[in-house]
């Protein structure tokens, strides 16, 4: 089971540490910073690590590195997903998971550790479980305890703990019941130099924000469920009823949570909104290349595509780029020879471009690989694979609840190879 | 108002600060300086000074300053037992404590204070606690018991905790059910032998029930729980992989895998034929490929054991390429999973695609991946035969990208598609030539030198191009030496007229001139072959080369199966088995799959069978090489390795033409001058180890008469195949003691030394009991005998036939390998009578089904002559009937590794014809004990 937790930054300070068992030495995260020397990005150290006598596994996660000592066979997914929950629970908490939040707050970050996992078992990592026992920091609250002397630890035995509903605390009450959930839809892509697609899926979500007084039973259904054949429930789901009716049936969490996620794969269902005219050239015995790229709409469903942004990994003998856009703006770091484009929205009558020369070392062979663009946009009230909400029903409570559901399509790993 | 006042340090009086605050009155003040402690010792401080004033703020009602006290107990009591001590009472109170809340606590607490004295105060609250009313307080209990057990594992037997624990899987709390186990696994793991989870189908229902109910990390430590079970029937197996199935839409990963390690397991107990099976099959895809668009630490995991499953069970995913397609962002360890997994998915259906793919990669800007990229394209190319074309002609378009170590990756592999298709696509030779200046890798240079050799009689300018590299041949690694050696020699035996200079020059300077024994033996060999008989050479040198087989990386079936056992663990992301790597692991039990029971084994379809062979086919197979060799050179060879004298002592043999001869008609009579041949080894020829062959022979004569039948010497490795050593031998067992008699011969021109023996894991683990003796180097033409002698400690694997023997030996030539077949009764032991209570008590006992019946032909002899020739083999006549003018033998024998034989010989005066029942525990065996009488009898 889990043994312990280093929190490491960026620059390899360690600046937390956790032992749920018999204490280990911080000498054994020398393993893991001659890992981190090895690879040559943050993003590449890789996350199971073997050392004499414990295991190191890791995440990395906003700028800091989870890592975890073990020493006797545990599952890795295990130790990797309970790793992500923490640092789910302290964005939850503080609102950012960040090194400095981590301190500012490192009696809090203390306790939840513990609340989270005795003896290297995980107890409580449900949030909703999490904030009775541990309030979460406020600014009036620590005013107030600091007044009246009371702590922000509850006392009393969390209510959901031990029920067969265990992610929902009884005794909720709302003055305004409202239900919403959000479809988002991601679209993973990769688009070949001519344009035609050489994988694309679609990996959705819906995140609710329930809150609802008592103990509301729900079901959701769609117009169209045969799309989710893929799909992954959030514990609430009763899945029986799913195999035989294709509804959410649920008694949800209070607050926010994720309740399904799922995934289209079926090459035909997946819409490609954008396109994208490429040219960009070095010339043989030259320090000057050409770059031209312009972005279209495509099967955008007559909505509009907004926040699209380029990215673009410039080859390592790129110096500067003197580009002129057509619409917004542009960025070239020369350090990490990143293009960033940031475009908007697209107009169809006037297609956004951007223009220009590349200056490269001289001397320097021409590059051998044309970079990927990475492309981010939005796409407001549209699921792109056409899932729709169908009716919210609520049993259980006599109050009417306020429902709504929105719709978004984003790209997720969206690229473009030229 | 955040917590990083905590940090600010009052330069060096803070210690003594704390403590003044520790004792203050205000409560205010006491939580803060106990904050202030906790946040010391976040960032490793050393706050342990600070003990007793903190323990003493542990006697409070406030809960949050308990828990803080409590964290800081946990840390620094071990440093501190006699003070931890104090803190006793207030455990023992709180654990009364009406508060559910504070009971857990204090118990869970208690159980992570790793001091004696105060485990010894643990058990009675413990006790309590695990009977709690409240589940809450149970399921911490539950955890209790395994830190207790970590601490002091006699305590937690003697207390009868493991008693209690495996109570509460029949807990009515999903939750507790969930913890119960999980601590009991993890007892479990550091006692593989005890029997905790002993799991039965109540058990396994009532885990089924708590599985629907119980958190994603119960459900966790259930599953993996389950995986160990092993159902009765497909039936069984079939209930328990409907019930698991839901858990594949977890949005756990960790329980979707755990899910996918159950099903995988059980569907081994799963007809084929069956709507169930298929079903299942494809239930299977979409969470694997689901867990490929988690985060991607979580991805390298999920593919380093979808890996194994493609292995395994390739239908699964095969229609899934394109989610293995590499994003130029993901992280390198995740592009190197992918790129394997796409290639152990190519089919003819999706070649395309993937060649497409492994191209595009092939420019990509990360060195190692592009390297992978163009193996893998060779990969392909030798995986599926239609592709090759277009394989190689991708390759081609990458060599003239002229990218420096993607051309010379791409030599590398085309060198390895020559191998599996030859005369086929030599066209390119000319294209490969030409980048024969840039590439300064050891691998692509001897691979283009591979090459060149190989088809040196299309390459006009073979000769010229072998020279270049002949310069500098001395600054080359030894890999490209080698190759260059062999090249020019299979040159010269093709072109033998315009190449005499070249052979001579590469010869001497592998002979003369370097320190590597290697090249000095191998120079040698190619020497002494053209020089006695250039035919043979010919024959040698330039024989057909076997086609290389089409995947190289598979794991090994036997492993495979166990490492399916091991999905979603440690063991699945190193492809290892715990044993190899876990620490302190005691006697790990290996997990094996389920055997199938339906009759449907044979009805298996060709393409739903997975690739490796199919499960319950016997492994048979050498290990690979490589390992082999590793044993063999880890062996502390007796003499150590230093080649003859071969400068000190030239002996003047300058009148041999080594090269002349036969050779001239090879070379239409062209003038060919002989090597300076000034080197040769000093004792060639030397009559040496004859004596000592002499002394064995009459150590085996007397062993023949005291000790059982022993079948004459049989080739067992001719000449042919073992570069000119002969090997022939038989075994013998005499007084307690298995050897086995080696004739070695050197059928060479050489000297060979240097000998080492190694067998492979065997059914009976017969080893060598001492390195193998050869007390000098063996002359051309002389032979040694040698006794060996054998013992049966080895490791034991399973072999088909049983007796199969697989050797190894090496010499200062090569290793070389041969299999044999040891009669059984080498491993009749000595004490293998049994009494005749016994034998009637164990004929009885060993089921019909296990007997088995042989006939003996033509064998004269009566019952008293059978009976005393068989017990000089240690086969033991226990009594004897005369029914119906029948004699009726009863005898008995034992293995080395305990396994009795029973046998009854029906012997009828005047018929040559005996019949020979059987009976084991083993059946398997009774064949070959048959054998070994007919041995014995007739000899």
């Amino acid at each position: 089971m889990i043994h312990s937790l280093f929190l490491i930054n960026c620059s390899g300070d360690i600046f937390l540490e956790k032992h749920w068992k018999s204490v280990v030495s911080q000498s054994v995260c020398d393993y893991f910073f001659e890992a981190q020397e090895k690879a040559a990005d943050v993003e590449n150290v890789p996350p199971v690590i073997s050392t004499p006598h414990h295991y190191l596994i890791s995440i990395y996660r906003d700028k800091l590195f989870f890592v975890s000592v073990i020493q006797t066979e545990v599952p890795p997914l295990f130790v990797i997903e309970f790793l992500h929950r923490v640092a789910d629970t302290f964005q939850d908490y503080f609102g950012e998971c960040s090194e400095a939040a981590i301190k500012d707050n490192v009696v809090i970050v203390y306790e939840l550790l513990e609340e989270m996992l005795d003896n290297g078992f995980p107890l409580a990592t449900e949030s909703n479980i999490l904030k009775e026992l541990i309030k979460p920091p406020t600014i009036l609250r620590s005013v107030v305890n600091s007044i009246t002397g009371s702590s922000n630890v509850g006392d009393t035995l969390p209510t959901g703990q031990l029920s067969n509903i265990p992610w929902r605390r009884a005794g909720v009450k709302y003055t305004n019941n409202e239900a919403y959930f959000d479809v988002i839809e991601e679209i993973d892509a990769i688009i070949d130099k001519s344009g035609s697609t050489v994988f694309a899926e679609i990996q959705g979500v819906i995140d609710a924000c329930i809150k609802l007084s008592g103990m509301p039973d729900l079901s959701l259904s769609f117009m169209n469920p045969r799309l989710l054949d893929d799909v992954s429930f959030h514990p609430c789901i009763r899945f029986k009823r799913w195999e035989s009716e294709r509804v959410l049936s649920f008694i949800p969490p209070d607050g926010n949570f994720r309740l399904i996620s799922y995934r289209v794969s079926s090459q035909n269902l997946v819409a490609i909104p954008v396109y994208v005219k490429h040219n960009i050239s070095f010339k043989e015995n030259s320090s000057c290349g050409r770059f031209d790229i312009t972005i279209g709409p495509k099967q955008n469903m007559g909505k509009t595509v907004e926040g699209i942004t380029v990215t673009v990994h410039m080859p390592k003998v790129v110096l500067n780029m003197n580009l002129t856009p057509t619409q917004g703006s542009y960025t070239f770091d020369p350090v990490t020879k990143v293009l960033t484009w940031d475009i908007g929205k697209i107009t169809p009558q006037k297609l956004p471009s951007l223009k220009g020369l590349v200056n490269l070392q001289s001397g320097a062979p021409k590059p051998e690989e044309n970079p990927s663009l990475n492309i981010q946009f939005k796409i407001q009230q549209l699921a792109i694979s056409g899932l729709k909400v169908n009716r919210l029903d609520m049993y259980g409570e006599k109050y009417k609840p306020f429902k709504g559901v929105k719709y978004i399509t984003k790209a997720g790993k969206f690229q473009v190879r030229t | 108002m955040t917590d990083s006042k905590y940090f600010t340090t009052t330069k060096k009086g803070e210690i003594f600060e704390l403590k003044a605050e520790l004792n203050s009155d205000k409560k205010e003040k006491k939580k803060e300086a106990v904050k202030k402690v906790i946040a010391s010792m976040t960032v490793g401080k050393d706050v342990s000074a600070l003990f007793p004033d903190v323990v003493n703020c542990m006697q409070t009602d406030n809960l949050e300053l308990k828990k803080l006290v409590y964290l800081y107990l946990m840390n620094y009591a071990k440093s501190q037992p006699d003070m931890a001590i104090m803190a006793v009472n207030t455990f023992v109170k709180d654990c009364e404590d009406p508060n559910p809340l504070i009971r857990a606590l204090a118990v869970r607490t208690m159980g992570c204070i790793r001091v004696d004295k105060i485990t010894e105060y643990l058990c009675e609250p413990l006790r309590k606690c695990l009977k709690d009313e409240d589940p809450y307080v149970r399921k911490t209990a539950a955890v209790c018991v395994a830190k207790l057990h970590d601490i002091n594992a006699q305590l937690v037997e003697d207390q009868g905790f493991l008693d209690t624990l495996k109570d509460l899987i029949s807990d009515s709390n999903p939750m507790v059910v969930a913890n119960a186990v999980a601590a009991l696994s993890e007892i479990a793991e550091s006692h593989p032998s005890s029997n905790l989870l002993d799991l039965n189908p109540q058990s396994i229902n009532k885990l089924l029930t708590a599985l629907n109910e119980c958190t994603e990390w119960g459900q966790i430590f259930i599953l993996d729980c389950l995986a160990n079970y092993m159902p009765k029937d497909d039936r069984e197996a079939q209930s328990i992989c409907e019930r698991v199935t839901p858990r594949l839409s977890h949005a756990n990963s960790a329980v979707v895998l755990s899910a996918v390690k159950v099903l995988m397991k059980f569907m081994e107990m799963l007809s084929k034929d069956l709507d169930y099976y298929s079903t299942l099959l494809k239930k299977l895809a979409p969470p694997l490929v689901t867990l490929l668009s988690a985060e991607p630490e979580l991805q390298y995991v999920a593919l380093r054991n979808i890996n194994l499953i493609v292995q395994k069970r390739p239908e699964i995913l095969k229609h899934e390429m394109k989610v293995f397609f590499v994003k130029y962002n993901d992280p390198i360890y995740v592009k190197l999973e992918k790129l394997d997994i796409m290639i152990r998915l190519a089919s003819q259906a999706n070649i395309a695609q993937v060649l497409a793919e492994l191209k595009e990669y092939a420019t990509e800007v990360d060195v190692d991946f592009v390297r992978k990229a163009v193996r893998a394209i060779g990969r392909c190319a030798i995986k599926v035969e239609q592709s090759a074309e277009r394989c190689v002609s991708t390759l081609l378009d990458l060599i003239q990208t002229k990218v420096n170590y993607v051309v010379q990756e791409a030599i590398v592999v085309i060198k390895d598609i020559f191998r599996k298709y030859p005369n086929k696509y030599e066209s390119v030779i000319a294209t490969l030539c030409e980048n024969l200046d840039s590439l300064d890798e050891p691998e692509a240079r001897a691979a283009m030198i591979w090459i060149v050799g190989e088809y040196a009689e299309r390459i006009d300018n073979a000769d010229e191009l072998l020279e270049s590299f002949l310069e500098g041949f001395h600054d080359e690694s030894t890999q490209v030496q080698l190759q260059l050696l062999t090249a020019i020699v299979k040159l010269f035996l093709k072109k033998p007229t315009e190449t005499q200079e070249l052979v001579q020059q590469v010869l001497s300077l592998a002979t003369q001139d370097s320190d590597n024994p290697d090249l000095r033996d191998r120079g040698y060999i190619y020497w002494r072959l053209l020089s006695t008989d250039p035919v043979a050479a010919k024959e040698v040198v330039l024989a057909e080369k076997p086609l290389i087989s089409e995947e190289t990386d598979l794991i090994e079936p036997t492993l495979l199966d166990e490492l399916i056992c091991y999905i979603g663990t440690l063991a699945s992301v190193y492809h290892k088995p715990p044993s190899a790597f876990v620490e302190g692991s005691r006697g790990v039990v290996h997990k094996s799959l389920p055997p199938r029971t339906g009759s449907s084994e044979s009805a298996e379809s060709p393409e739903t069978a997975p690739t490796g062979a199919p499960p319950s086919e016997q492994p048979a197979v050498i290990p690979a090489q490589g390992d082999l060799l590793g044993d063999l050179l880890n062996l502390d060879l007796g003499p150590p390795v230093s080649g003859p004298p071969l400068t000190t002592a030239p002996v003047q043999m300058g009148a041999v033409d080594l090269l002349g001869g036969g050779l001239d008609s090879l070379m239409g009579g062209a003038n060919f001058a002989a090597p300076p041949a000034g080197t040769m080894p000093a004792n060639l020829g030397a009559p040496l180890g004859g004596g000592l062959g002499d002394l064995f022979d009459l150590a085996g004569g007397v062993g023949t008469l005291s000790g059982s039948y022993v079948a004459p010497k049989a080739v067992w490795l001719p000449a042919m195949k073992a570069k000119g050593l002969e090997i022939s031998g038989t075994f013998s067992r005499q007084v307690g003691s298995i050897s086995m008699d080696l004739l070695l011969t050197n059928k060479a021109l050489q000297v060979m030394s240097d000998f080492a023996i190694q067998f492979n894991r065997n059914s009976f683990g017969l080893a060598p009991a001492a390195p193998l003796q050869v007390h000098a180097p063996l002359s051309p033409n002389q032979t040694v005998e040698i006794s060996l002698p054998l013992n049966t400690v080895g490791s034991v694997m399973k072999m088909d036939p049983l007796n199969n023997l697989q050797v190894a030996v090496k010499n200062n030539i090569d290793v070389f390998y041969f299999s044999t077949l040891y009669p059984l009764h080498i491993l009749f032991v000595e004490d293998g009578k049994m009494e005749r209570q016994m034998f009637l008590a164990t004929w009885k006992d060993i089921p019909n089904e296990n007997e088995a019946q042989f006939q003996i032909k033509d064998c004269p002899l009566n019952a008293e002559a059978v009976s005393s020739k068989l017990q000089g083999s240690n086969i033991f006549t226990i009594a004897k009937r005369n029914v119906e003018g029948q004699d009726m033998l009863y005898q008995s024998l034992k293995l080395t590794n305990g396994i009795w034989v029973l046998a009854e010989l029906r012997v009828q005066p005047g018929n040559p014809t005996f019949t020979l029942s059987l009976k084991c525990r083993a059946p398997e065996v009774s064949q070959h004990v048959y054998q070994a009488y007919e041995t014995i009898l007739k000899n």
